[in-house]
């Protein structure tokens, strides 16, 4: 297994730079999920790792060897598609063993170690047949078994999921985790759907127009977005962000509610504050920040998730733990979990916290 | 962070260099061979031709050979046969095309229904595209014999002509042969490109009109036509190049006659090279073919443009 | 369609119609074709103009069979073959990397393949003599093959590409993801996967050469180097009258076309659309 190292990597197309100033250092057996929204970049990333796509400048390398300059086969690096690329003309068992019949294993050993595979996932009683008579999931076990017999230094995955049905995506998502424990190997993965990130991986990184926004673990960059860009993408419902000027007493918001909180003049003036829909508590009248009116409401039965209107007319999302009776048109009173909001400078970048003003 | 630096061995920048001319190169390797030939057969020759018909060259008067300036265009303003040439171009081009288009999209339309045995169908009236050229022109010269071909007779029991006689043979008739020849040999031909297209038409707009209550014509003028437009103007301006390009049916069915009433630009350039083996004339007609053209697309692609536009 | 259509009786004996009208008009001249290579010799000129002869032979075909037609037909086939597998291969590799990469002058090199579909073909034929003649291939069929090849590139190009299109590259990137070179990619990947398209691409560029004519006139005039049009045309020429025979030679040359157009009809709509335009 082995160490992943980006190091000021870019590209650019012609004279358009797509993507820059990427850093990072995965470390052995470490579970990468790439995220951002689409056209970020994060394909491109994964494909300058595969050696699909040529690095225009900065070094990329496994193990300390600079690899830009060698073909995928050299890499050593196996990759999940997409569309999971399985060959259309080939048998089940021959497209798991197609490495190593490029490799020229010998026969024996390709049938012994595609059983084997196909054992662990389940498919083999498959072997004899064709791709086009596989469902999705099977597809997709068979583009991992592919994966998995190569044996490579790392393993690359490019929104593998995002092909399937609901309830299939759950069950491969539970069996790439499981697939990641077993082997202890290093994985690169990428994804738009942020509950893939924040499930499987021991960072991650989000991406937005070809640069690197936060590097984190799951829980750090849902306690801690390092901008608002990282803020709103992840954590569903999104964050709620409003204008807030400071003022006596704190941060004033626009319908006048004053909120008890400062942040580090030193790293700018926060002109905006998050928070998140779960962070935001319905309490007694007369209890709360602000009075607002609900206008719509969505029961999931677990939680409940009412989209209302302030004064101003701005709208934020609540979700409320359980079943609330909320009607449409009620007015009800809110209160913002004050350890649990979020300060912005006008650039978007997260302004630390100095507890009460 | 580690650094990286200390991997890098002597020699790294050469195949650092080497791998990105290699990325780079590699589309050329793939398309060159093709890049050759086209060069080498068609593109040089194109030139060669050109500067052609500025020279005496014919081979059955070797020793006048060379530059002549614009002694065979000028030969050629003087020319009858080439004015007569331009005027028959024209007519087999429109009278082709005209037909073919026609008859092309009333057989699409048909294809684009249903009905038992269109596959067979479909077969049967695609052939007459398959067959080559050269026995296409020749099987129609022996339809138009009143030996061994009916169609004098019918001519004649029609009342079109007075006695069966073959009107490859008549000046004044002869042209609508090679004609008749052409339009079998093109219907094919439309009616797959205006079914394709046809086919590319979502039938929920049909379903929306339905609804909508649209009539028959109404679905056909205001969805079939306009969907179509764009690819019938581009289909039909390359179909004409084509067509007034395509000598083999007149030079097998007439060879030009009878007194070059069927001669059109084309096959006067290949019985001027071939028969009379003066090159430099034929490249001097070419040329001038090659400017006619040149001057309808011109035409068509402004007049388009303008119609765009407004 | 899926809709529900009123049928008005009239209408339903109107289309019939036009599929009558359009079978007959397909294979009327077919039909003639092979109706006097049938016809026996001493029965023509009785019966030249009848729907239906009296009588049957295949006299015709026995004879054209002996005669120097075999070369013709022969000939042909070398010419048609020999070029319909280069421009095949060449075609197969360039119109492959028009549908893979991205470089400098593509735009270009497309727009010079578009052009070379409209100009004159016949504006090289005497600069071709000439090359042909001091090169002394003239009646060689290598050189028939050779400017044959040329012609069919661009449209052979084209068609190979939206075969290529059609497949995605993701199925070669796992390939070379799995360790294969990009040459092996192709090979053990791309190329199973189009043999369809290596098919019909064969089979366009075979008829095209088949039916190819005023070229071979101008470059063979040496017998037993004659391609089957010129040597059919040179006996029509000669012997005028023979109509059994030639439209026997006639039909003959008919075969290998019917037979490719048999394979090739189901890409015909693919193959016309895919911004290749061609008789």
């Amino acid at each position: 297994m082995a160490r992943l190292d980006l190091k000021d990597v870019s590209k650019s197309y012609g004279n358009v730079e797509v993507m820059r100033d990427i850093n990072l250092s995965i470390g052995d057996g470490e579970f990468i999920v790439l995220v951002g929204p689409s056209g970020c970049g994060k394909s491109t990333l994964l494909r300058m790792i595969a050696g699909l796509e040529p690095i225009t400048d900065g070094e990329f390398s496994i193990d300390g060897q600079r690899m830009n300059e060698l073909r995928p086969r050299d890499r050593d690096i196996a990759m999940v598609f997409q569309s999971y690329a399985l060959y259309p003309h080939m048998t089940v068992g021959r497209n798991m063993g197609f490495s190593k019949e490029i490799a020229r294993a010998p026969k024996e050993e390709r049938a012994r170690e595609v059983a084997q595979a196909a054992q662990t996932l389940g498919l083999d009683r498959l072997i004899e047949r064709y791709p086009r008579e596989l469902s999705g999931g099977q597809r997709q076990r068979v583009a991992m078994g592919r994966a998995i017999i190569r044996e490579p230094r790392a393993f690359l995955f490019d929104e593998p999921l995002s092909n399937l049905d609901a309830s299939l995506r759950v069950e491969m998502r539970l069996e790439i985790a499981r697939m990641h424990r077993k082997l202890n190997a290093t994985m690169v993965y990428v994804t738009h759907d942020q509950v893939e990130a924040l499930t499987l991986a021991d960072r991650i990184v989000v991406l937005e127009a070809g640069r690197i926004q936060q590097v984190g673990s799951p829980l750090e960059l849902y306690e801690r977005p390092a901008n608002k860009f990282v803020a709103r993408f992840i954590g569903s419902p999104m964050m709620n962000v409003l204008p807030a000027r400071p003022g006596a007493g704190g941060l004033r918001l626009p319908d006048g509610a004053v909120l008890d909180v400062a942040g580090d003049r030193s790293a700018g003036e926060a002109v905006e504050i998050g928070v998140r829909p779960e962070h935001i508590d319905v309490v007694a009248p007369e209890a709360g920040d602000m009075v607002v009116k609900a206008e719509m409401v969505e029961h999931l039965g677990s939680d409940t998730n009412i989209y209302v209107r302030t004064e101003s007319e701005r709208g934020i999302m609540v979700r409320a733990h359980g079943h609330l009776p909320v009607r449409p048109g009620a007015e009800m009173d809110l209160h913002f979990q004050r350890d649990k909001l979020h300060l912005f400078a006008a650039d978007g970048t997260t302004i630390p916290r100095t507890g009460a003003p | 962070m580690r650094s990286a630096r200390k991997n890098v061995v002597p020699g790294a920048d050469r195949a650092r260099r080497s791998f990105y001319l290699r990325y780079l190169l590699e589309p050329y390797l793939y398309v060159g061979p093709a890049l050759v030939l086209i060069g080498a057969v068609i593109l040089f020759p194109l030139i060669l031709g050109i500067s052609y018909s500025f020279q005496s060259i014919a081979l059955l008067k070797p020793f006048e050979t060379g530059w002549v300036g614009f002694e065979n265009y000028a030969a050629l303003w003087q020319d009858d046969k080439f004015w007569t040439a331009i005027g028959n171009t024209a007519l087999w081009t429109c009278g082709s095309l005209f037909f073919q288009f026609f008859l092309g999209l009333g057989l699409a339309l048909l294809l684009n229904t249903s009905f038992r045995g269109k596959r067979l169908f479909q077969a049967l009236v695609f052939l007459p595209w398959a067959v080559p050229t050269f026995l296409t022109a020749l099987t129609f010269a022996w339809l138009f014999n009143p030996v061994i071909g009916p169609f004098p007779h019918w001519l004649a029991g029609l009342g079109l002509i007075d006695e069966p006689y073959n009107i490859l043979g008549d000046p004044d008739l002869a042209m609508w042969g090679p004609i008749l020849a052409n339009i079998w040999f093109g219907v094919p031909f439309f009616a797959i490109t205006l079914l394709a297209a046809l086919q590319s038409i979502p039938s929920e707009l049909y379903e929306a009109a339905e609804i909508d209550g649209a009539s028959d014509w109404q679905r056909f003028s205001k969805i079939t036509l306009p969907f179509l437009a764009p690819m019938i103007v581009i289909t039909v301006m390359l179909r004409t190049i084509w067509i007034a390009n395509f000598a083999d049916m007149i030079y097998v069915m007439t060879g030009g006659g009878p007194a070059g009433s069927t001669e059109i630009l084309s096959s006067y350039v290949f019985t001027t090279a071939f028969r009379k083996l003066d090159f430099g004339y034929a490249s001097a007609i070419a040329v001038a073919l090659l400017l006619i053209l040149l001057a309808y697309a011109l035409i068509l692609l402004v007049v388009r443009q303008k119609l765009v536009r407004t | 369609m899926s809709m529900i259509v009123r049928r008005s009786p009239l209408r339903t004996a109107g289309k019939y119609a036009a599929i009558g009208f359009y079978l007959i008009f397909a294979l009327f001249p077919i039909y003639w074709l092979i109706k006097i290579a049938l016809t026996p010799d001493a029965l023509i000129y009785t019966e030249g103009t009848r729907m239906l002869p009296s009588a049957l032979t295949f006299d015709n075909f026995a004879a054209v069979l002996q005669s120097d037609f075999l070369g013709y037909f022969t000939n042909s086939l070398i010419v048609s073959l020999g070029a319909a597998a280069g421009t095949t291969l060449i075609a197969a590799a360039a119109g492959y990397c028009f549908s893979r990469f991205r470089f400098a002058g593509k735009r270009a090199i497309i727009a010079l393949l578009l052009v070379t579909q409209m100009f004159p073909l016949l504006m090289i034929i005497a600069p071709i003599y000439k090359i042909v003649a001091g090169l002394g291939l003239l009646n060689s069929l290598v050189s028939l093959i050779v400017v044959y090849t040329a012609f069919n590139i661009p449209f052979a190009t084209f068609l190979m590409q939206s075969f290529f299109d059609g497949i995605p590259e993701d199925l070669e990137e796992a390939a070379m993801m799995d360790g294969c070179t990009r040459f092996q990619a192709l090979r053990k990947v791309v190329f199973p996967l189009t043999l369809p398209g290596l098919g019909a691409t064969l089979g366009f560029v075979f008829t095209a050469a088949w039916s190819e004519l005023l070229f071979a006139l101008m470059l063979i005039s040496r017998n037993d180097s004659m391609t089957f049009p010129v040597g059919l045309l040179t006996f029509v020429s000669k012997f005028s009258v023979d109509w059994g025979q030639m439209m026997a030679a006639g039909t003959l040359a008919l075969i290998p076309s019917c037979l490719f157009f048999i394979f090739i009809q189901r890409y015909l709509v693919q193959g016309l659309t895919s911004g290749a335009v061609k008789g």
